[in-house]
């Protein structure tokens, strides 16, 4: 009986080596995980389903038990199936997807372009010129001459296929005569309308999973494959199955979504999510603005994860209005789509992380790490570079009033961040702006909107860790290496934990200062 | 099974997983699977492939290697190995700041080559590469979890391969990683049955046989089984994902 086969190959999984788990996930799941953390990533552990913080009564939900109508699919399971035309996709499924959107950069879009020349001819043509968008934001403010000469790459091949959405970079000197430019291509992606609910977005990086926020299929690819896309406009994608991660409660107000996220990841490790979608749903994640579910999927990867997606909702349709006029076509997940396994927190008993060095899924509760001494703060990056994420960093330094200890470095990730930040109202500050309260803390001057430091990036590259010094950053990922030295030791944490770390010179729970 | 069909088309095609040998349970091949992520395997080729691939006509993605490869059987290579840990991400294979090289250009290809793993920590007192060369002696890398984790560069396959690897042999693999090796042919992605890399040293002398699933440290005597490719094989049947897209007609021939 197909049925009962289905379930079984989806059912099997984690009982083997699906799932990286935990020694024990009791009510302090967290901080016990970091008592571990010298051996935190353990493999072929006793078998575990659902880390419930505060939940106890939810356990796996077997697919088999929930009665099955025969069409039921997960969100992802059903924009693929629109996308190869197909009634129904079932997870292990190689099929051939239409994609809407592919994203490439300064660092990748050579390569691809390359690649792409190579297999369809010289003369060769995008499938529609409509759907490349080509995004420099990596190594943009530096005079590496390679990395100059691989945007003139990018603007030769734009010109030469009249691509519609290149948001090119002239003038380096001053980005802000560069009307065109934008900045960090996962948010510049979102801001200027190109996340549309339902649909598949590809992209040369492996944070393209950030526009799941918006409720479609979006993953990151190598260059062979966005060679392909170029030319065929469709890729040959396998159906992952759907881990479906919870999250109820009302968030407080000294915890972020990178706070969820690093939990998540704590939990289910770097690989815990490998070639699989996860997707977050529940009354918190609801209650999230755009930006911070960008941060929550924008860390997928982080686990492994193939993508990961929100529900649309209100939310998500008022920040699309104005932004685009391509009609698109949510779709959700059916009530009885088979998740791989299913993960419920309550957010309300969560406390402020950190993930130590050097991996972010080192997580421990930042009040644990009070006595790591740190000689430095990043905020920046499509994961913590957002105008959100400067609103609470800023929040955080005017709610002390006190000047920072390190030096705090600002990197926005687009000119339109970057615009908000000299121009928004902080709420409570009587009309100051963030730069204005940034200033009074003694931060740096917010540089130029890019990727900056986040992965290291050329020698000369603004706040690049060039000795191996201690970082408290908002980005996503401190493997050895990851913002220059590699012998730098990086502590991710949300913008309220950095700001409050810069304040003293510390790793600080930002309750020191928010409550 | 679901997953195993494609095991099968593989071991037909390329002699290396050999799946009427070997039998493999339910819970290694569909694990395996968990980590091949999407499909799509274009340009199949590389100096290793080139011994067991017998059609010579499939081009690569990348610039073509300088011939240093230890193979000495069909489908089997032999060489050092050099030994390393979990979650060896693509920032200690290729530092960012060498990503401005564009592996598609030869001279650039070999200067990714020689900086291969380099952003490996000081703790590795053995480096991949030798200070002054451009190659490794190294042809074959021991990994334990998810190897290639973190970003999408194509570049980190390629400049192992442009080292002169000719494999790595990890426990498992991040998706990105995998999808990108069998893309461009730069080296072979195996996955270990077992935690090997606990158990070689730096410096070993090792085989690699496809055809029998199996690796041999010749230094301690020991042998390791490996994981078939899994449902990697339709595609790498047609020659890869250009290959394939072209004899079902998605795209023009050439
Ligand atoms: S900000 Fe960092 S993580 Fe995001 S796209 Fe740029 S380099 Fe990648």
């Amino acid at each position: 009986m197909p049925q009962t086969s289905m379930a079984s190959s989806l059912v099997a999984p984690p009982s083997t080596s699906f799932f990286h788990t935990k020694k024990d996930l009791n009510l302090s799941a967290f901080s016990s995980s970091s008592s571990s953390s010298s051996q935190r990533y353990q493999k072929h552990a006793s078998r575990k389903i659902c880390c419930s913080v505060s939940a106890p009564q939810q356990t796996q939900r077997q697919p088999s038990t929930t009665g099955s109508v025969k069409t039921a699919m997960t969100m992802t399971e059903k924009i693929l199936a629109r996308a190869s035309q197909k009634e129904q996709v079932t997870p292990g499924d190689n099929i051939w997807v239409n994609v809407d959107i592919l994203m490439t950069h300064d660092v990748c879009g050579p390569g691809s372009i390359g690649i792409f020349k190579n297999e369809f001819g010289k003369d060769a043509k995008v499938w529609d010129r409509e759907k490349v968008v080509i995004i420099p934001d990596h190594y943009i403010f530096t005079s590496d001459e390679r990395a100059n000469r691989n945007v003139d790459i990018l603007r030769d091949f734009c010109n030469e296929q009249n691509i519609k959405y290149f948001y090119d970079i002239k003038d380096l000197s001053n980005f802000k005569v560069n009307p065109d430019y934008k900045g960090v291509c996962h948010i510049a992606l979102a801001q200027e309308g190109h996340c549309r609910p339902g649909e598949v977005l590809l992209g040369t990086d492996s944070h393209t999973c950030t526009a799941g926020a918006f409720g479609q299929f979006a993953t990151g690819i190598g260059n062979t494959d966005a060679g392909f896309v170029l030319g065929a406009g469709k890729l040959l994608l396998k159906v992952p199955p759907t881990l479906r991660f919870v999250m109820d409660g009302e968030m407080p107000n000294y915890l972020l979504a990178k706070d969820l996220i690093l939990q998540i990841i704590g939990e289910i490790s770097v690989a815990g999510a490998t070639y699989k979608s996860m997707e977050f749903v529940g009354s918190t994640v609801e209650s999230l603005n755009m930006e911070e579910r960008m941060t929550l999927c924008n860390m997928v990867v982080e686990a492994g994860g193939k993508n990961g997606v929100i529900p649309p909702d209100s939310i998500t349709y008022k920040y699309l209005e104005g932004k685009t006029s391509v009609p698109y076509e949510p779709v959700y997940s059916d009530h009885q789509a088979r998740f791989l396994s299913e993960y419920r927190f309550d957010v309300s008993k969560l406390e402020p992380l950190v993930a130590k060095p050097h991996s972010p899924d080192n997580r421990a509760l930042a009040r644990e790490c009070k006595d790591v001494k740190i000689n430095r703060v990043y905020i920046g990056s499509c994961t913590g570079g957002k105008t959100e994420d400067f609103m609470a960093a800023a929040k955080v330094f005017l709610a002390s009033g006190k000047k920072v200890k390190v030096p705090t470095f600002l990197v926005p990730a687009t000119q339109k961040v970057w615009m908000d930040v000299y121009s928004l109202p902080v709420p409570g500050s009587g009309g100051k702006t963030c730069s204005q309260i940034f200033e009074e803390a003694g931060c740096d001057t917010p540089a130029s909107p890019s990727c900056g430091a986040c992965l290291g990036g050329p020698k000369d590259t603004y706040a690049r860790m060039n000795e191996p010094q201690v970082c408290v950053s908002t980005t996503n990922r401190n493997f050895p290496g990851r913002m220059g030295h590699r012998e730098g030791e990086i502590y991710l944490a949300s913008p309220y934990t950095a700001a409050a770390s810069a304040l003293t010179g510390y790793v600080t729970d930002p309750r020191e200062f928010l409550q | 099974m679901a997953f195993s069909s494609a095991t099968a088309t593989v071991s037909q095609n390329l002699t290396f997983a050999s799946s009427n040998k070997l039998s493999f349970s339910h819970s290694s091949s569909s694990s395996s699977t968990s980590s091949f992520n999407f499909l799509s395997f274009p340009s199949f080729q590389s100096k290793f492939c080139k011994t067991i691939i017998s059609s010579p006509q499939i081009t690569r993605a990348h610039a073509p290697p300088s011939p240093s490869t230890t193979t000495t059987a069909t489908s089997s290579f032999h060489g050092l190995c050099y030994v390393v840990g979990d979650n060896i991400d693509t920032d200690q294979i290729i530092p960012a700041e060498h990503l401005t090289l564009v592996p598609s250009n030869p001279d650039e290809y070999q200067k990714l080559g020689s900086f291969a793993l380099i952003g490996l920590p000081d703790s590795y007192a053995v480096r991949f590469i030798d200070s002054g060369e451009t190659k490794t002696k190294y042809s074959i890398i021991i990994a334990g979890d998810n190897f290639g984790c973190g970003s999408s560069r194509e570049h980190a396959p390629v400049a192992l391969g442009a080292s002169g690897a000719a494999a790595v042999i990890a426990e498992s693999y991040a998706r990105i990683f995998f999808r990108n090796s069998v893309a461009t042919g730069e080296v072979y992605p195996v996955e270990s049955e077992t935690r090997i890399c606990e158990e070689c040293r730096t410096g070993d002398v090792v085989t690699v046989e496809l055809e029998e699933n199996r690796l041999i440290n010749h230094t301690t005597g020991k042998e390791y089984k490996l994981k078939p490719i899994g449902d990697a094989g339709p595609v790498i049947e047609a020659g890869g994902i250009f290959a394939y897209a072209r004899k079902t007609g998605m795209i023009p021939t050439r």
